[in-house]
């Protein structure tokens, strides 16, 4: 069971509260009327899904309602920090090496 | 190459005899080899997919020099945690017919492999709830029905005849308004099958190579010539398969391509044994739970993924208690059984839920992946169409479909309805 930070909520809560919503950080194409079919796929289909670290979105359904990232290695499912949409977060030089 | 004597063949006979002996004169089923410096073909990941691709690449194909490598032990991944649902009743043509392949070649399989794999085909049922499930289960079963696949639509008391145990009173929070019915579906024993695969696949000269992890894939001038293993170092190959399942995003980073994948965990359960109850299986999507039972009389019972990507072999607590939940609104009489043991393994998801049997932009590699959650009722299909794509080098009209280009030309096969979260 995980035990998430809300960064809105300030809270720890369990995993039970919220919903994974995939990767983070995926923007949209600002001219989708000008992107190749190569891509609009892979804005589309082509996710990281990394053995490892890991930025991903989340929504805290049972709370506040608010979507914010989560950094976590996928393998050792550790979670390393959350924050707010718009925020950046690095791990440390060398894991993020392996996270781009 | 170690040499292994030839394969004396299982029978009722051989039985006999052994049980004089003591059963103290069997075979080893398959030999330990170490692996040659090059192989015609290699095939990565040793579950019942790349054990079936490398005996139909030896059987059909008369590939010889083949290797199977595989990081751990052979069947221990999907292979070995799947709940063994088999069915064909997939909603679109492509899919339909590459299931269906697959269903054929079950029908026969114990007789080709010369190994009882257990294919029962006790049916299996999958519930509606709600009007729109119905209507969707109509939908399906007169599309299966156009593709030569059997199939039926019940009501709910149709249901409750076939399977006593389920409560079909309407006075469920969901209750059960029919469900659709493949009576050649079934289930199949899943050790077995890779087991059978590798038996099968050696006597005809395939290396099987455990505990031999790759950990890179050499490309040279955009082609793959070979690969990097943990254990063994380099070794050489014309053409290489992948067959990796849960892992096969990690395998396509060694090559620098993408797949369109990802890894969710999987987790199943089973029951301390009881006397039989269920000679059939039933899964509902709306609910979110499916069980059967198996010879020994354990009730098998398996849900849907973990939202989150995630390669711990194992499942969420949440997970577990919605299951139950589920399981026990449509079957009330289980409610004082004991789960034994619960499990998890990594299903490789892709955007339509269909998998990819595809070139890749290198040269001479080739992946056989995005199966998820329903993999293990296409193993014989799936290792006839990889071993002819290997053979050939380019898909037939059965793989086509199913290439890795359909996610940037649009051409999904959205079999969501039909594979979701059912198995
Ligand atoms: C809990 C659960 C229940 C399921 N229930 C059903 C069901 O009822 N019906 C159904 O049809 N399907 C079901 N599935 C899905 C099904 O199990 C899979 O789709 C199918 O078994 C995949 O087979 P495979 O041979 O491709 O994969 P696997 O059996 O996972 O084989 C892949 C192999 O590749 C190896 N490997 C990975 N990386 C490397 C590497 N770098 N080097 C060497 N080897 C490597 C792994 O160790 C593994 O043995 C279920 C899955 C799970 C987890
Ligand atoms: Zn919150």
């Amino acid at each position: 069971m995980f035990l998430i930070h809300c960064p809105y909520c300030g809270e720890d809560r369990e995993e039970e509260e919220f919903h994974a919503a995939g990767e983070a950080h995926i923007a949209r194409p600002l001219d989708p009327d000008a992107c190749s079919d190569e891509e609009w796929g892979n804005y589309l289909y082509f996710r990281r899904n990394p053995r490892g670290l890991h930025r991903e979105l989340w929504v805290h359904v049972a709370g506040c309602g608010k979507y914010f990232n989560i950094a976590r290695d996928t393998a050792s499912y550790q979670i390393h920090g959350s924050y707010r949409i718009g925020e950046r977060f690095t791990w440390s030089d060398a894991e993020d090496s392996a996270a781009p | 190459m170690s040499v292994f004597p030839k394969k004396r063949r299982f029978s009722g006979l051989g039985l006999v005899k052994q049980a004089l002996k003591h059963q103290e004169g069997w075979q080893r089923m398959w030999r330990s080899p170490a692996p040659r410096e090059h192989y015609d073909i290699i095939v990565v990941g040793a579950g019942g997919h790349g054990l079936a691709t490398a005996h139909y690449l030896a059987s059909v194909h008369s590939q010889a020099k083949v290797a199977v490598l595989e990081k751990g032990w052979l069947g221990g991944g999907n292979t070995g945690r799947n709940t063994t649902i088999v069915r064909s009743n997939y909603l679109w043509d492509e899919a339909a017919r590459l299931y269906e392949h697959a269903m054929k070649l079950w029908e026969g399989l114990s007789q080709d492999l010369n190994y009882n794999v257990m294919f029962s085909q006790r049916g299996v049922m999958n519930l509606g709830h709600t009007l729109q499930d119905m209507r969707d289960i109509q939908r399906r079963v007169n599309a299966n029905r156009l593709n030569g696949i059997d199939g039926e639509v019940l009501n709910a008391r149709q249901c409750k005849q076939i399977v006593p145990i389920m409560d079909t009173s309407g006075r469920t929070r969901y209750p059960v308004l029919g469900a659709s019915w493949q009576p050649r579906a079934g289930v199949a024993r899943h050790d077995a099958v890779a087991w059978g695969y590798a038996r099968a696949a050696d006597a005809r000269g395939v290396d099987i190579i455990q505990q031999c992890e790759v950990i890179d894939i050499v490309v040279e001038n955009g082609c793959a010539v070979g690969v990097e293993t943990r254990q063994h170092g380099r070794i050489r190959a014309d053409r290489i398969g992948c067959v990796a399942a849960g892992n096969s995003g990690v395998l396509a980073s060694m090559a620098g391509i993408e797949l369109p994948i990802e890894s969710h965990p999987l987790q199943a359960f089973v029951s301390e044994p009881i006397k039989p109850i269920l000679d059939t299986v039933v899964m509902s999507n709306a609910v979110h739970g499916y069980m059967s039972q198996s010879d020994k009389g354990d009730l098998v019972i398996g849900a849907g993924i973990d939202s989150y990507v995630g390669y711990g072999q194992r499942g969420s607590y949440p997970v577990i208690e919605h299951t139950m939940q589920a399981i026990l609104e449509l079957f009330p009489c289980v409610s004082r059984v004991h789960m034994n043991r619960q499990w998890g393994g990594i299903v490789d998801t892709t955007p339509d839920a269909c998998p990819i049997i595809s070139k890749t932009p290198i040269e001479n590699l080739f992946f056989n992946c995005g199966w998820g959650t329903g993999g293990f009722k296409a193993t014989p299909g799936s290792g006839h169409v990889f071993a002819d794509l290997l053979a050939n080098g380019e898909p037939n009209e059965l793989t086509a479909p199913f290439a890795l280009d359909r996610f940037h030309s649009g051409a999904l096969i959205d079999e969501h309805g039909a594979a979701g979260v059912a198995h």
